[in-house]
């Protein structure tokens, strides 16, 4: 039986919580000076060179520590993915002021954004290679290495009963994962959602993307590699952790006198059509009017754009004929937290709408840092290249990836 | 091996890699119902078992296992 939903029936969707673990700080005060002050997560990891790699260049942080917090068997499922998610998602729980007596008695889903578990897989495939007997991979080997890690650990964890799947939408994956959860809250089918985007750091994982010769091969100073729409940009610099944010109706954020952070006022989704690998104009223009359309705004009204710009030539200077051409001339700020944090892939479209949610609370706009000479195409942007102090009422932020997957989110500062 | 050494061995494991209770490890303790093991933690108990014995358990060898002492026989019939 088909369900419509009428207009005035749709739910207004809030974030009410947020969490971080990423190469520019472990949680979200950290993450805010990161960002206010320019500073890189990028450092050389030379064991990739030996491996294989033509780029030693990463954004860096370690697997945390999770033995005080969770019982063995809780860890034993658990592989770098669900690790960097359960930090993240215990600040944004925290944030949102979600106990587990609250998880108990009310339906919270979650939906988060993973592509990949490689190192994980390798390892257990290893370990049957070697002892000829799958039993000795353990029981944790299934849990860890399947794509819904991150998804399957957190539900039995948080013991959470709603919506519980995850996202594989490449590098725009973690913006899917909050597009969705908004979707299921805005028509009324879930109120709470924790949703996020989970990207793992190691060799195992990234090295069929660096042998497209498409990552940074600056070696003098890591910090200067990622350097998105510059002229003498040279390629993307990988990275990752995870990012978390708690999505649900205004209604119960109000009802249960939550902290309401901001509005997500639309998402808009599109596909290239084209080229596996090589992004267009079309795709990303398309997603950016879809957003603007359903938020119902004029992208005058737009004050940031989070520009997904990678760091790649044709990516970056694509995303700018896209973004000029649905804001033109004197359009908004725009930069590219990439320049600092690397490509955090599929936590990328998380993890940005956190880094901009942050600027949006302290009033500031990021820095791309190593924007020194803006190529033709972004010049005609109004690009930020210094720390600027400035109020955000409404930012969009961008998200694309392999096989033309677009994602833009448009989000409004509350109350 | 003696029994000796194949009991503070277990023991060990139990409570290092399996987290259980020092105080809860007694003989006559049920491994489901009082030291809390799974179906998924048996399959680590062969993996450790293997790691720690050479010894190979299969599921069969587990039909008779209900407390920690049948658990150390099991083991220690492996050598006999």
């Amino acid at each position: 039986m088909a369900v419509f939903i009428l207009k005035k029936d749709m739910k207004r969707v809030v974030i009410t919580g947020m969490g971080i673990y990423s190469c520019i700080g472990k949680n979200l005060s950290e993450v805010k000076e990161s960002l206010y002050n320019g500073t890189s997560g990028i450092v050389f990891d030379e064991e990739r060179i030996s491996f294989g790699y033509r780029s030693s260049l990463t954004g860096k942080v370690e697997e945390p520590d999770l033995k005080n917090l969770l019982s063995r068997r809780e860890r034993i499922s658990m592989g770098e993915e669900a690790s960097y998610a359960y930090v993240a998602t215990l600040e944004a729980l925290e944030y949102a002021k979600i106990d587990a007596a609250f998880l108990a008695k009310n339906e919270v889903g979650i939906l988060y954004g993973n592509d990949s578990t490689a190192k994980s897989v390798i390892e257990s495939v290893d370990k049957i290679r070697e002892k000829k007997d799958t039993t000795l991979v353990g029981s944790g080997a299934i849990f860890k290495a399947m794509n819904s890690t991150v998804t399957m650990n957190l539900s039995t964890i948080f013991k959470l009963t709603g919506v519980n799947f995850t996202i594989s939408a490449a590098c725009a994956s973690g913006s899917h994962a909050i597009g969705m959860a908004y979707q299921l809250i805005k028509s009324g089918l879930q109120d709470c959602i924790i949703c996020g985007g989970v990207q793992e750091i190691n060799k195992w994982a990234m090295g069929s993307f660096d042998g497209l010769g498409v990552f940074a091969t600056q070696i003098e100073d890591p910090t200067k590699a990622s350097r998105p729409f510059d002229k003498d940009r040279n390629g993307l610099v990988p990275s990752g952790g995870a990012a978390t944010l708690v999505v649900e109706s205004y209604e119960s954020a109000v009802k249960r006198g939550a902290p309401i952070i901001a509005e997500i006022l639309g998402y808009g989704f599109s596909s290239n059509g084209e080229h596996i690998s090589t992004p267009n104009v079309d795709g990303p223009s398309i997603a950016m009017r879809k957003a603007l359309e359903q938020a119902a705004i004029d992208p005058k009204d737009i004050d940031y754009v989070n520009a997904h710009a990678t760091s790649t030539p044709v990516g970056d200077a694509n995303e700018a004929k896209a973004i000029f051409e649905v804001f033109g001339e004197n359009g908004p700020y725009v930069s590219a937290t990439k320049s600092m944090t690397g490509h955090e892939c599929w936590m990328a479209g998380a993890s940005e709408v956190i880094y901009s949610l942050l600027m949006m609370q302290h009033s500031f706009i990021a820095p791309t840092i190593n924007l020194e000479n803006p190529d033709e195409d972004a010049s005609k942007l109004n690009l930020v290249n210094k720390t600027l102090d400035k109020k955000i009422d409404v930012f969009l932020s961008n998200s694309f990836g392999f096989g033309g997957t677009n994602s833009a989110l448009i989000i409004k500062k509350m109350p | 091996m003696t029994k000796e050494f194949i009991v503070e061995k277990i023991n060990h494991l139990l409570v290092d890699e399996f987290e259980v209770e020092e105080t809860d490890i007694i003989p006559e303790a049920n491994l489901k119902e009082t030291l809390a093991l799974d179906s998924l933690d048996f399959v680590d108990l062969v993996v450790a078992i293997e790691a720690n014995f050479g010894i190979k358990l299969v599921g069969e060898d587990f039909l008779n296992v209900n407390t920690l002492q049948d658990f150390y026989n099991l083991i220690e019939s492996k050598f006999n």
